[in-house]
């Protein structure tokens, strides 16, 4: 789409950093990480993402975590400083849960291509699903000083698992907030209130960043309102650089054909209508008969 | 309280007591190699398919400082790989279910391998084929192109496990892997060396090592991944989309360093003709490659260590260095293998 340029194209000047931790919390069900890395607060875009080792030096848990970048503080007292959100649900975000001011955590980024800015000042909606709203915040601060209308959609299973409500209502137009149990906000899925949402506004971009069902819908409702969607994925990564081939997910390129892409290089950030959701399911993504390379009857 | 320095430090304190003590700094310890005539400044290397073809590890360090740039294995035509998940983490370790992704031979020369060659390096090609005519077809593209020059040397991928037939791979069969060799050797030069990377899931290493050498290999590269299996037990089914993978990661490191002492204790007894080995598995640390040398390899691959610390491949060869020195080697050669003479 013409009227959604790149903002800052594939990562450059990436770092790694031994950063020091200088503050965590706990926000609801997440815990809320800032790190001095110098050299990333200064190029990171929104979007982009970092790609943390845990465990230290002799870990036996060797594969980086990768985490949207919350926000980027460049000049800060400590130096140019990077906020992560993580939920600890296994032994590596556990691990970076616990721990505390000035201890070190090593730091790879900024990774990936960051959200695409649209050139005109076009009503735009972000929609975050649980904590996948750390990233949008900052996006919203840059689309508004662009002039773009922002409304924000948070959604999460349960009020505890909604990110930065608080936050949205300072950097947005407007904010709504669903969960499924009703605990906060509508009843309900984000898709539920969505397509209202964009129609009223008449965006022309809608972001998202979330889990893949949740990205699935936004790109539907987006393409059935004329809209673009944006959205940044969730894949499972072992490095976060481009150099293990686990993270890949089908998507269309500008020539109509599908290939097995990187999303921690290519993506995260992907227009929602070039992904092939229909390769999904069940926490399985099979690779489409008609990529590139496809195996052949009987598999590779 | 301290802003941390950028640099990862080696242990300064300690590396400053050796220097008083022993006047020749660790960088004068030759770390060059000769692998079958392929002339290498160090023994570093990446790890096929742990580094892809170069231009995502060069943001991190200068490629040029490794020995070799080992490339993911290439196969005849482009190849999507597997469906995800493709990766499990396991204790020390990982599993992987990759599939052997690749552009193909052709767009691999033309823009992979050519890159490399505008960068300086010196590179380890690595090929794989369903068939041992589809290895051949992949060496004949290489030889015939344009950054050729460029080639250090070839390794022969006949031990990937993430194939179709699930671990039965050429690697577990001599007269397979010998024919898989003998083909490809014909197709290159014979200043360019060849190395056969084996797999340790097999009864007999030196068996299947023994019939690589007499087809032609001039090398062996050991070990690639063992094949494994991890089961999601909140879903209760296979947790990579293709069922098993390759386990690798300092979890497999002592079946490397195995692997690699027998192998080199047959070249010693006379069982096999003596050619270099490189190895490969779960190096981390500058000790951990010592131990690989001091089994018998003269060269050391890094590989899922580089998912971890993306500089993994140069920080490893640093450490070795630092290390030889410590225990007053001059030559890095001079460690090759020298546990042998130290049994009890």
């Amino acid at each position: 789409m013409s009227e959604a340029r790149r903002a800052g194209g594939a990562a450059v000047g990436v770092v790694q950093v031994t950063g020091e931790l200088i503050a965590t919390r706990r926000v609801g069900a997440y815990h809320h990480l800032t790190i001095v890395a110098p050299g990333l607060a200064e190029v990171a875009r929104p979007g982009q993402f970092v790609a943390l080792a845990v465990g230290g030096r002799t870990s036996a848990t060797l594969l980086r975590r990768c985490f949207s970048i919350h926000k980027v503080s460049p000049s800060g007292t400590y130096g140019g400083t990077v906020d992560v959100v993580i939920s600890p649900v296994g032994p590596g975000t556990e691990w970076l849960a616990r721990l505390r001011a000035h201890d070190e955590v090593d730091v790879v980024g900024p990774l990936g291509r960051p959200f695409p800015l649209p050139t005109e000042p076009l009503p735009c909606v972000l929609v975050g699903g649980g904590y996948g709203s750390a990233p949008l915040f900052w996006l919203a601060e840059a689309l508004r000083e662009r002039g773009c209308h922002v409304e924000m959609v948070l959604g999460a299973a349960t009020e505890q698992k909604l990110f930065g409500v608080v936050e949205a209502r300072r950097c947005a137009d407007g904010v709504t907030v669903t969960t499924d149990d009703g605990s906060a906000g509508t009843r309900g899925w984000v898709s539920d209130v969505l397509p209202d949402l964009v129609r009223r506004t008449g965006a022309g971009v809608v972001y998202g960043c979330g889990p893949m069902g949740m990205l699935k819908s936004v790109t539907d409702v987006a393409t059935a309102t004329g809209a673009v969607a944006q959205v940044a994925v969730e894949e499972s990564m072992a490095c976060g650089v481009g150099v293990c081939m686990t993270c890949v997910m089908p998507v269309r390129g500008n020539d109509g054909v599908t290939r097995m892409v990187r999303s921690c290089v290519e993506g995260p950030v992907f227009r929602g209508d070039r992904v092939r959701w229909d390769a999904f399911s069940d926490g399985v993504c099979r690779v489409p008969a008609d990529a590139v390379g496809a195996p052949r009857e009987g598999g590779h | 309280m301290g802003i941390f320095a950028t640099t990862r430090h080696t242990e300064q304190a300690h590396e400053a007591a050796t220097l008083q003590a022993e006047p020749p700094t660790s960088a004068a310890v030759d770390m060059s190699v000769d692998l079958a005539g392929a002339r290498l400044p160090s023994p570093m290397m990446t790890a096929s398919g742990c580094a892809a073809n170069g231009r995502e590890l060069a943001r991190f360090f200068d490629i040029t400082q490794l020995g070799a740039f080992v490339t993911k294995s290439v196969m005849a035509d482009p190849r999507s790989g597997r469906g995800t998940p493709r990766m499990a983490e396991t204790p020390s370790g990982m599993l992987n279910s990759i599939g052997l992704q690749g552009p193909g031979i052709t767009a691999f020369v033309e823009k992979d391998l050519a890159w490399l060659k505008q960068a300086g390096a010196r590179v380890l090609v690595s090929i794989a084929g369903n068939t041992s005519v589809e290895f051949a077809d992949v060496a004949g593209v290489l030889r015939d192109s344009d950054a050729f020059d460029a080639v250090a040397g070839v390794e022969v991928n006949i031990s990937c496990p993430n194939v179709a037939n699930r671990g039965l791979v050429f690697a577990c069969d001599p007269l397979a892997s010998a024919k898989v060799v003998a083909l490809v050797r014909e197709q290159l030069p014979r200043d360019v060396p060849i190395f056969a990377k084996l797999t340790p899931d097999v009864t007999d290493i030196v068996q299947v090592a023994q019939a690589c050498v007499k087809a032609g290999a001039d090398g062996l590269t050991m070990i690639n991944t063992l094949l494994g299996m991890v089961i999601d037990t909140d879903r209760l089914r296979p947790q990579v989309a293709g069922v098993t993978g390759g386990l690798s990661g300092p979890a497999v490191r002592p079946v490397a360093v195995r692997a690699v002492w027998q192998t080199r204790a047959a070249m010693r007894e006379g069982r096999l003709p003596t050619v270099p080995i490189i190895g490969v598995g779960g190096v981390r640390t500058g000790r951990d490659a010592l131990e690989l040398v001091a089994a018998g390899a003269s060269a050391v691959q890094v590989g899922t260590a580089t998912f971890n610390d993306p500089t993994a491949p140069v920080r490893v060869g640093r450490e070795l260095r630092d290390l030889l020195h410590e225990k007053g080697f001059d030559r890095l050669t001079d460690a090759v293998g020298v546990a042998h003479e130290r049994t009890a």
